[in-house]
């Protein structure tokens, strides 16, 4: 036996009640570990986003458009290493519920600007040289069973064709992935095979991706362009890459706000049972207590003792918790068309360490007035009321 | 005998509110080694709070309380546990086991504050149980025991860490008379064979007559009532 034979025999001596508290801790981190998970696909763009990238959007909203004509003035500006445009086109397929995130793009621009794009040599080369080609996220094909030389109409719920409809017949000559975590869940096709068929809106497009020769040209390059646009009927923002996707991010609201809010609520209230749990568990045990300092167990020991008890209480709510999130997300991730909306979906490891950390300042949170409590037990007075 | 305990101008007063209570005043008594005191009164005569300062979980209004030439009553709070953990085995009348433990757990609560290795400890307890008749319970927990069989796991951990001195409050003020025998038969076992000093409080006289000696505390005042056990 040993002082971690105590801890656990007290713990677990009120089986009911421990048991209540431990599942109370794991919805806590379970709600934690899950929404932390997505929380790091919904951002994932900002982490992966690159130094040296900029995207240049209308000032107004990144959803108003701007001239196509911006995309050739902006390559001329000092520091710009390289740049490409792209539109959001809105696309599903057959049915609006079957959304297809699709941009068009200029294709060899655009994928000199992201070298995370993987592609096979002769698709890369296919998708470059076929104005009706269609290059579709590994996450998109393996979703919608779709393969090369497929032949497959896209519909957008924003764009119309002249003659009315909003159907574009594609070619599928190209599936490219990710690297390592860069996502593969969406489509691009030709600008030009896109715009030249618009009943409105031609020769517009949705924002610019900048490549600077250096990070630190970023600031100067983004004056520039700003500055350039300046008192034009669109003008511009330009941002940096990760900037630029936490806003996108940040449309439906501030999620990493709301998460707070959520986790926020669900530990509060948590704090708030368990310490008074505690409180009330150790008031029972004055007595006991009383017996231990009087056979001479130190009052820091005692103090240690209980604060441990709460912190391997939070420990073991928190551990399962964050093991039933991981195990719940694994689920979700492995589920059919997942990874083609969520891709990279999974238990980062932040938020497992972070959990784990978190499981300890709530059990000390929860501990240390109990812990005091009992420090401060007098043993006369605690012996003189049995 | 040596003297084990010296305690002189012994004082303890209580503030309740505005009023100061005087347990005791100016007492001064001195306990041999190997003595076996039993000390009756009547209620409020100060009999556990006389237990509580030999044991150092109480310190005086005054006077001091001396044990082996330490002055127990001017030690810190942590060298008062160290001390109380080395010295003193205490027997409660409620025996005060921890309901999660097994009656072998208990025992070996003491020796948690020692430098003993498991296997020593659990030779101690084992020797211990085996004192108080007890060697096959040791698994048991204190709500499976009667309430003879929990004092006796109580004695065990009293006298487990081997204290010179154990201070026993009511010992058998919870238990029927044949228990209460049992008890008291064993205390004069340890008293007689192992050479432990025991004061005992009670309020019960035929429990009193195990004691070497018995002493009355009435009024601050300690009159020798017995000199010899009479059993």
């Amino acid at each position: 036996m040993n002082d971690l034979t105590l801890i656990r025999k007290n713990l677990f001596r009120k089986k009911l009640r421990a048991i209540l508290l431990t599942l109370s801790i794991l919805i806590a981190f379970l709600i934690f570990g899950v929404l932390g998970a997505f929380y790091k696909v919904w951002n994932s763009g900002a982490e992966l986003a690159a130094d040296n990238r900029l995207v240049t959007v209308n000032r107004i909203n990144f959803t108003v458009t701007m001239p196509y004509a911006y995309w050739g003035r902006i390559q001329a500006v000092e520091g710009v290493e390289a740049a490409s445009f792209a539109n959001w086109f809105g696309g599903y397929y057959q049915e609006p519920t079957r959304r297809v995130q699709t941009f068009a793009v200029d294709p060899e621009s655009y994928l000199n600007v992201y070298p995370e794009l993987v592609f096979e040599p002769e698709q890369r080369a296919a998708f470059i040289a076929n104005r009706t080609c269609l290059a579709v996220g590994r996450d998109i094909a393996d979703f919608y069973g779709w393969s090369l030389g497929d032949r497959i109409p896209l519909l957008s719920n924003i764009w119309q064709k002249s003659d009315g409809s909003a159907s574009w017949e594609f070619d599928i000559c190209a599936v490219f992935d990710g690297r390592e975590d860069y996502p593969a869940n969406y489509a691009m096709f030709h600008y030009e095979y896109y715009n030249e068929d618009l009943a409105f809106n031609q020769d517009q497009i949705g924002w610019i991706v900048i490549q600077t020769q250096s990070a630190d040209l970023n600031a100067s390059v983004a004056d520039t362009i700003d500055t350039m646009f300046a008192n034009s009927p669109a003008e511009t923002e330009t941002s940096t890459e990760a900037a630029f996707s936490e806003g996108f991010a940040n449309q439906f609201g501030n999620i990493a706000l709301i998460l707070l809010f959520v986790v926020g609520s669900a530990f509060s209230t948590i704090l708030i049972i368990v310490g008074f749990t505690m409180v009330t568990a150790i008031n029972e045990r004055t007595g006991e207590i009383a017996v231990m300092k009087t056979l001479g167990f130190p009052a820091p020991r005692i103090f240690r003792m209980v604060l441990s008890e709460s912190v391997m209480l939070s420990l073991v709510g928190g551990l399962l918790g964050l093991g039933l999130a991981w195990g719940m997300v694994t689920l979700i991730a492995a589920a059919p068309g997942v990874s083609a909306f969520l891709p990279g979906l999974s238990m980062p490891q932040n938020v497992f360490i972070g959990g784990i950390g978190l499981a300890i300042l709530l059990g000390l949170l929860t501990g240390i007035i109990p812990a005091i409590n009992a420090q401060r037990v007098k043993i006369v007075t605690a012996l003189g009321k049995q | 005998m040596a003297s084990l305990y010296e305690l002189k101008d012994l004082s303890k007063r209580y503030t309740r509110g505005k009023e100061t209570i005087t347990i005791f005043e100016e007492l001064t008594m001195s306990i041999p080694q190997g003595d076996f005191i039993a000390i009756m009164g009547p209620s409020g005569s100060g009999k556990t709070t006389l237990l509580n300062l030999l044991g150092g979980i109480d310190r005086p209004s005054s006077g001091s309380v001396e044990c082996e030439g330490v002055r127990v009553d001017k030690l810190s709070e942590g060298k008062l546990a160290k001390w109380r953990s080395q010295h003193v085995g205490f027997i409660f009348q409620f025996y005060n086991l921890m309901p999660t433990l097994t009656a072998a757990q208990n025992v070996e609560l003491p020796l948690l504050l020692t430098k003993l290795s498991g296997k020593q400890r659990k030779e101690r307890v084992a020797t211990a149980l085996d004192i108080v008749g007890l060697a096959d319970r040791k698994g048991h927990r204190p709500r499976q025991l009667s309430g003879g069989q929990q004092q006796r796991v109580a004695i065990a951990r009293a006298i487990v860490a081997d204290p010179k001195v154990l201070l026993c409050d009511e010992p058998t003020g919870d238990l029927d008379r044949a228990s209460a025998d049992e008890i008291l038969e064993t205390l004069q076992l340890l008293n007689r064979e192992l050479g432990k000093t025991i004061v005992m409080v009670t309020h019960d006289p035929s429990a009193a007559k195990y004691a070497a000696r018995e002493l009355h505390l009435d009024k601050g005042r300690f009159i020798e009532a017995k000199a010899e056990p009479a059993q």
